[in-house]
This record gives C-alpha cells, sequence and structure tokens, in this order.
C-alpha cells in the first residue's frame, strides 16, 4: 500500500463500529426477555412492576384511545412553551452580557448568582406566587433553561478566536457584520450545547412541575396511575418522558449537523 | 518631481507600558515597491506592521498609509464557518462579489476549491486563500506578516513564485515581515533590518530575478546576517561539534 493511502480524510471507521453497535442491543434484550420471565414465574409481582408484554399491551390501548396523545401534547406544549421563553430571554441577556462590557457588568453577577440557585427549589414559592395552574409550570422550566442557554453563549461569545475578529475587521467587517459573520457564528458550537442541555433540563423540571396538581399531561397519567398502583401505566409514562429526552438530544444532534458541518469532526463523517 | 509613495512614517514612537517598541522610526515605502523587513523576535516588526494595517492606533500626521491596504497573517485566519469563497469575499463591498472572489481564487491556483470548508484545506492551501483575500481588495498596500514561516519548505519556494507572479501582475506595494534573511533577498527590492525599534540597516537588492543562484547572493546574506547578531554565514543550520556537550529537551545531558 501507498503512503498516500494514510491521508486522514480517507480514514473509514465504519465497518468495525457497526459490528460494535450491534452487539450492544444484546445486553438490554436479554434484560427484558429475564423481566418478562420474572414476571410470568410471579418473582417480580404486578404491583412491584408490570411485565414488559402488559406494558406493550397498556401503551397500546393508551395509543388508541387517543388518551396517550392528548396528554403529551399537554405536556409538549408546556415544555416548548417554557423552553421558547428561556431561549429568548437567555440568549438576549447573553448578547447583551457577551458583546458589550457594560452589559456584563450588569448582567452576569446576577446570572453568576442565579444559577448556583436549583431551580427546582423555586417551586414552593412560585406556587405561592401563580397558584398551580400553567403559569408556575412554565415558569419553572423557563428559569430552568435560561441558565444553561445564558451560561454557554455568554462564555461562547467571549471564547471567539480573538485572531478571527482582528482578521475580519482588517478586512472591513464591522458593527453588527462583525457579529452576524464572525462573532456569532463562532459562539454557535457553544450555544448549541447549552441548547442541548437545556433540553434535558427542561424535560426534567416538566416531570417536577408536573406533578403540581396537573389535570392533564404525563405527569397527571403518573399522577393518576400511583393512586391505582398501575405500574404499567407508570412505565408507560416513564418510556415517554426517556423518549422525549432522548428526540430532544437527536433535534439538537441533527441541528448540530447542519449548522456545524464546517467543524472538522462532521467533516470527516 | 519625487516618485510617488504608497506609505510614510515619520519619527513615530511606539510605547506599550514602558517598554518602547518602536523609536523614532522613519519610513517611506515608494507605490509598488517590494521592502522585507528583518528584524529578530521583539525587535518591533510586527508592530511596525500593525501600525501600518491600522490594528494599533497611530497619529496620522506621522504614519500615512493607503486606505486600500490588506494583511495576510502567519495564520490564514480564515472564518472556519465559511466556504472558501465566502472568506475571500469577506466584507467586500458591492455586487457579483462572488465571481471577484473567484477570480483571485482561480489566480492563486484553488479556483477548483471555491466551495470547500478551510478546515479541509493544507496549511499552504489555506495561506493562498487568505493570499486571495487580500489581492480581491486590489489593495495598494500588502502586508505579509511571515506568511510562509508555518508552511513547510516546498510550499514556501512555491508561495515564493507566486507572491512574485501576483506582485508583478497586481503591483501593489508590499511590507513582508519575516526573520527569514533568504526569503528577504530572494524576493524583495529593498530589506530593512529593525533592532530595538529602530531601523538598523537598510539594503537595496538590485539583482535580477531569480536571484539564488547569483554569486552575490551570499555576501548580502552575509551582511544582514551580520545585522542581525549572527556573525557565521550559514551558522544557524551548522550542527553542534562532535564532543560537544548536548542538552535534549527532557534535561538529560549527553557528550
Amino acid at each position: 500500500m501507498s503512503v498516500l493511502a494514510a491521508e486522514p480524510r480517507s480514514i473509514r471507521l465504519s465497518a468495525p463500529k457497526w459490528r460494535l453497535r450491534t452487539g450492544r442491543w444484546l445486553s438490554p434484550a436479554l434484560l427484558l426477555v429475564l423481566w418478562e420471565l420474572g414476571s410470568r414465574t410471579g418473582v417480580i409481582p404486578t404491583r412491584v412492576l408490570a411485565a414488559p408484554s402488559v406494558v406493550a399491551q397498556t401503551l397500546w390501548s393508551m395509543i388508541v384511545s387517543g388518551e396517550l396523545a392528548s396528554n403529551l401534547a399537554v405536556s409538549l406544549a408546556r415544555a416548548a412553551a417554557g423552553l421558547a421563553i428561556g431561549l429568548v430571554v437567555g440568549v438576549a441577556l447573553a448578547l447583551v452580557a457577551g458583546l458589550s462590557r457594560r452589559g456584563e457588568t450588569g448582567v452576569d453577577p446576577l446570572m453568576q448568582l442565579g444559577r448556583t440557585l436549583p431551580s427546582l427549589a423555586l417551586t414552593p414559592l412560585f406556587i405561592v406566587w401563580f397558584g398551580i395552574g400553567e403559569t408556575p409550570k412554565i415558569t419553572l422550566i423557563a428559569v430552568a433553561t435560561v441558565f444553561p442557554i445564558y451560561l454557554n453563549l455568554f462564555a461562547g461569545i467571549r471564547g471567539v478566536d480573538a485572531k478571527l475578529i482582528e482578521a475580519a475587521r482588517s478586512f472591513g467587517l464591522s458593527g453588527w457584520q462583525l457579529i452576524v459573520h464572525a462573532i456569532l457564528p463562532g459562539a454557535l458550537p457553544s450555544f448549541l450545547v447549552g441548547l442541548r442541555y437545556a433540553l434535558g433540563v427542561a424535560v426534567l423540571v416538566l416531570v417536577v412541575a408536573e406533578q403540581i396538581n396537573a389535570s392533564a399531561g404525563l405527569g397527571y397519567l403518573i399522577n393518576n396511575a400511583r393512586d391505582f398502583m398501575r405500574t404499567d401505566v407508570i412505565v408507560v409514562c416513564l418510556l415517554v418522558y426517556a423518549t422525549l429526552g432522548l428526540s430532544a438530544d437527536l433535534i439538537v444532534r441533527a441541528l448540530e449537523a447542519r449548522a456545524l458541518a464546517w467543524r472538522t469532526s462532521f467533516l470527516k463523517s | 518631481m519625487a516618485p510617488p509613495v504608497a506609505v510614510s512614517i515619520r519619527d513615530f514612537t511606539r510605547r506599550f507600558g514602558d517598554t518602547t517598541v518602536l523609536r523614532n522610526l522613519n519610513l517611506e515605502i515608494g507605490q509598488g515597491e517590494f521592502v522585507a523587513l528583518l528584524g529578530r523576535s521583539g525587535s518591533g516588526k510586527t508592530t511596525l506592521l500593525r501600525t501600518l494595517a491600522g490594528l494599533d492606533p497611530a497619529d496620522r500626521e506621522q504614519v500615512v498609509s493607503p486606505s486600500a491596504r490588506a494583511i495576510v497573517f502567519q495564520d490564514a485566519r480564515l472564518l472556519p464557518w465559511k466556504k472558501v469563497w465566502r472568506n475571500v469575499a469577506i466584507g467586500l463591498p458591492g455586487r457579483d462579489t462572488r465571481a471577484r472572489a473567484e477570480a483571485a481564487l482561480t489566480e492563486v491556483e484553488l479556483s477548483h476549491h471555491l466551495d470547500v470548508w478551510p478546515a479541509t484545506l493544507s496549511g499552504g492551501e489555506a495561506q493562498r486563500v487568505a493570499l486571495a483575500r487580500a489581492l480581491v481588495r486590489e489593495p495598494a498596500l500588502l502586508l505579509l506578516d511571515e506568511p510562509f514561516a508555518a508552511v513547510d519548505a516546498l510550499t514556501r519556494l512555491r508561495m515564493h513564485e507566486l507572491v512574485l507572479a501576483l506582485w508583478r501582475r497586481h503591483a501593489p506595494a508590499v511590507l513582508l515581515v519575516t526573520h527569514d534573511v533568504d526569503e528577504a533577498i530572494t524576493l524583495a527590492d529593498r530589506v530593512l533590518v529593525l533592532d530595538q525599534g529602530r531601523i538598523a540597516a537598510e539594503e537595496r537588492i538590485a539583482l535580477p530575478r531569480p536571484r539564488e543562484a547569483d554569486p552575490q547572493f551570499q555576501a548580502i546574506r552575509s551582511r544582514l546576517l551580520a545585522h542581525l547578531g549572527v556573525t557565521a554565514p550559514g551558522a544557524k543550520e551548522t550542527p553542534p561539534a562532535e564532543g560537544a556537550l548536548v542538552a535534549f529537551p527532557t534535561g538529560e545531558i549527553v557528550t
């Protein structure tokens, strides 16, 4: 083989990776089989944990009846509303703090203080302020997501290579052009890290927020199921939460693959 | 009438805190003249270039430099999130910027790389893009800040040819900052040696290009090296004599 064949761009790792990946399904599948066997032989009582087959049936019936879809829609709307607010506020604050020294002096200390507070600890206060309707739930998600967005975007803006900015400036960019063409694209990778984190936090806070006296949504389903000891319904809801977290991650990954196509890590694949 | 001047610096002093980087410096560069600036690290050569580029503040009465100017940095400094042609076209006013960028990239023999990401380019290619980005602005002053220091020796030779060809075609005034004496003699009309913020020596190179084989090349080289504090000609590549103490980076000493 010639030396030229070792050019890094042409290295392909896909074959061994794929074999490993197929092997990775084995242990979860085995766990599922053991769980099913345990339930059927009575080792795992239904009131402790429903069998996978029962969970699957329950999932199917909840899908067919529309119960799952309608409650999922309520939960998604909450998460989306909270996240949207958190995103807008977080991005706005990070731009103010990141792009001007005065903005940093004004905004950053407050955000650094605020981020030390676990957002969920605000739940009782928000119930006192906003009652037990939708407002405290959405506000909780918004507050929790502001911080990862802000912190990462702020760090991203400040972390943009000063040499690149200088070069862009020397080629005639200034003001908004400089921000749009040089600073923000440079901060984008950090922002996406923040977004990914915020999506995860949104799902987490959603779970807790929905325990506040909800009359619809996944949390409502879980609370009801708990009262009737329906472990199958609880597991279905857990699966849905997991799927939410997973899809959130996939969404950001897809965004990254599109928006960060210029990065070497994406160029290789 | 005196020949037209592109750059004029009069009695210019630049300090950073207590250190004086440039002191009472005078320099003129004619239109279309190729000047190389040699100097050891810390001699102030990059500061001088940055001043001419407008990156460092300067009094307009002391420093006159054309508004149409462009820099090629040591590291190409391409925006990694912009395709090659967009990097070339960055900040260009007017329409058909793509066509202009394409023309500039054709001149540096990279017309086939218009739509690739900078991260896929080799060091030499990236530097050629940086050259195209400077050229597309049709500068009256082209500032080259050790642009070939980070590329391999073979690429450097090709880049020299390219820069000379582009300089002949577009005739900008060029200020090349370098620490490579051979490079300075090969390319420039005039070589300046900067030492402690002053111009310590000046050498006009009247040899016809290409110059490497010219018998006078070595004489000029020795003179310039002497100004840079290197006494023995070619001393920079002399291997240590046998039996001499050699300190290895690990700290161990081998005889």
